[in-house]
């Protein structure tokens, strides 16, 4: 096995330029693994059909003061409430500091009697409960998610519970006064 | 590993093969001559119990696979085809369906013999931490499979779960999307967890297989957690272990037909015999009861929780700490070995850390009751309470009663406590003739 002795030390320059080529190597080996690696990672990002969304159109006439309907949009329900005067007040009258997520009524709503939003929980997702008549709609005249007790207001402001953030407000805007066209 | 020699086999197909590739001579020292502390209890049944629902669990897999459609339009149907139509498809799917609650009663029984008796304590830290990871990539499993038959609780399940990761800031909501393939739980969503949930099982055995080995390097703890100090402290796995897990064996087996055979929805909930709605949530989401102690956790951390609100009130937001939470719950399981400074191993000598682990069991018992009831009180503050003391067990208890707690006396060895319960010479006469036959 003598022969199977490494030149060390006294090689100085030979395994400097070893060293190097090692790294050189691993750097290019390194690099064309990373640029593999994304294409195999990306590949389960949303596609493209996917991706591809259409938007829907909602006709609002048929809504009466005071109930709501769900539709669906990018496979998720969007809750349109067609709200009461009391529900307007109420959503207005809170003092902005007290809420988990701060935000005016005003500020998620184009048109005061039309609350329109995504209805997914913000905690873990479930749809809350309150657009149905006979649902319970929590203790702030909202929503009311079964999972983990989460209570949203008239406004779909998280008010108690487990979830972080008010329900999401998508894009839309109104066609007629009683069309809107949601994404 | 062991020191006897490569038996001489007779039969010369089989020396023929063992002299290339020695499976007959592994086998031979690893599962016939490998010395187990001979003072080992049935607790020690069930690493082998867990290794058997994991073949079973395979074998019904592949079967259901065969007959199985991972399209969110056909995937209920399929599932209702095999209980209905496909030649005993039934048997194969509730005991697949069982096999799973089995797979997890037989782990966590495993789990607990070992928090007992001490086998995560030098020099068995990396077999524990294996055993964790095997943990891990089950409940990944169990989770993917349950999503498979595209019920109720399997789309609300996943919802749920999923959406656990958007807790994260700034790159949550990707994540989410990138688990989804899509904006909520779909198709995309269906079909990679159908191929993960091929995958896994596979990746289990490969990690089964490092705590096997790593096993036999460092060899099985015993009740009394000492040492083995020589041949007089073991005998050889074959008979004595291949006759001793077998018997186990048959009666889990039994109890496993039990549930199979007369209740086999017992431990599924009624919803996912409901096809999937994604715009219904159930009004109760319950993930599967093997899940329920994590689940319980998950939900204590709310908004004026005051442990909450000390601990990560200022910084992250409730849903964030119950993420958090819930995996720290699993990986400080992983560095139990080193939160415990007492250098006993078995709680038989442990008068005041036994206990501790008693209570620990009892909690991780009301976390599971708990986390099947509503979100409402009094279970909200009950959960507050576990989730507190099984943190409070690991991060607290555990180092303290190492330090305080003043151990029973040893015995030399694993034979004196033996040695002493029966009639002294004529026992010692007695197993050194056993010794020498064997
Ligand atoms: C698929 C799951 C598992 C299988 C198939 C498995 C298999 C085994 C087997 C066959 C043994 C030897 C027999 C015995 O001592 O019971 C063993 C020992 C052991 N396992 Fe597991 N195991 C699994 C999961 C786990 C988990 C989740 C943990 C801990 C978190 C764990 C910790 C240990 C320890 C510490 C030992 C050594 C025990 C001793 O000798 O005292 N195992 N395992
Ligand atoms: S998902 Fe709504 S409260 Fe958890």
């Amino acid at each position: 096995m003598a022969e199977a002795t490494q030149p060390d030390s006294d090689h100085e320059e030979d395994s400097g330029r070893r060293d190097f080529l090692n790294y050189l190597a691993i750097g290019v080996g390194a690099v064309g693994a990373a640029s593999f690696a994304w294409p195999v990672i990306n590949s389960m990002n949303p596609s493209k059909d996917v991706l591809a969304l259409a938007s829907i159109e909602v006709d609002l006439s048929k809504i009466d003061v005071g109930s709501a309907i769900k539709v669906v949009w990018r496979g998720k329900p969007v809750f349109i409430r067609h709200r009461t005067e009391k529900e307007i007040e109420e959503a207005k009258d809170v003092d902005i500091s007290t809420l988990i997520d701060p935000e005016t009524d005003a500020a998620r709503v184009k048109e005061a009697q039309w609350l329109i939003v995504v209805g997914v929980c913000t905690h873990l997702g479930c749809i809350p409960l309150g657009t149905a008549d006979g649902e319970p709609r929590g203790d702030f005249d909202g929503w009311f998610c079964p999972c983990h007790g989460s209570h949203y207001d008239s406004s779909g402001r998280i008010r108690k519970g487990p979830a972080p953030k008010n329900l999401v407000v998508p894009t839309y805007t109104f066609l007629t006064d009683s069309t809107v066209k949601i994404g | 590993m062991s020191n006897h020699p490569a038996p001489n086999f007779k039969n010369p197909v089989i020396r023929w093969v063992d002299s290339r590739l020695p499976v007959f001579s592994y086998v031979h020292a690893e599962y016939g001559v490998f010395p187990m502390p001979k003072n080992l209890n049935y607790f020690w049944n069930f690493g082998a119990l867990a290794m058997v629902v994991l073949m079973v669990m395979i074998l019904t897999g592949i079967m259901l696979a065969m007959q199985y459609t991972p399209n969110v339009d056909l995937a209920f149907n399929s599932v209702e085809r095999i209980m209905r139509d496909v030649n005993s498809g039934w048997l194969l799917r509730y005991i697949h369906m069982n096999g799973a609650s089995m797979f997890f009663i037989v782990v966590y029984i495993h789990i607990f013999r070992g928090m007992y008796y001490g086998s995560y304590k030098n020099p068995r830290e990396l077999l524990w931490i294996l055993g964790v990871v095997i943990l891990v990539l089950m409940m990944a499993t169990a989770f993917m499979g349950y999503v498979l038959p595209w019920g109720q609780m399997s789309f609300w399940g996943a919802t749920v779960i999923t959406n656990l990761f958007s807790a994260f800031p700034l790159i949550g909501e990707s994540i989410v999307q990138w688990l989804w393939g899509g904006f909520s739980v779909d198709n995309p969503t269906l079909n990679r967890f159908f191929a993960l949930h091929y995958l896994l099982p596979f990746i289990i055995i490969a990690v089964v297989a490092l705590h096997v080995v790593a096993l036999h390097i460092v060899k099985s703890n015993n009740p009394d957690g000492i040492d083995v100090r020589g041949s007089q402290d073991t005998v050889p796995f074959h008979p004595y272990f291949t006759a001793k897990d077998s018997l186990g064996l048959a009666v889990f087996l039994l109890i496993f037909a039990f549930f199979v055979f007369f209740a086999p929805n017992y431990m599924g909930h009624p919803d996912n015999y409901i096809v999937a709605d994604p715009l219904v949530t159930p009004p109760h989401i319950v993930p599967e009861w093997y899940f329920l102690p994590y689940y319980a956790i998950l939900r204590s951390f709310v908004d004026g929780w005051w442990i909450y609100e000390i601990f990560f009130g200022w910084w992250a937001a409730a849903k964030l700490a119950g993420v958090l939470a819930m995996f720290g719950s699993l990986i400080i399981v992983a560095v139990l070995p080193w939160l415990d400074t007492s250098k006993v191993r078995s709680c038989r000598y442990r008068p005041i850390y036994k206990w501790a682990v008693i209570l620990f069991l009892i909690d991780f018992i009301i976390l599971g009751w708990v986390g099947g009831k509503p979100a409402e009180e009094p279970y909200v503050t009950i959960a507050q309470g576990a989730t507190m003391y099984y943190f409070f067990h690991f991060l607290i208890l555990t180092p303290l009663i190492g330090w305080i707690e003043r151990p029973k006396p040893l015995p030399a060895s694993i034979s004196e406590p033996v040695l002493k319960a029966g009639s002294g010479a004529q026992f010692a006469g007695a197993s050194a003739a056993k010794m020498e036959k064997s």
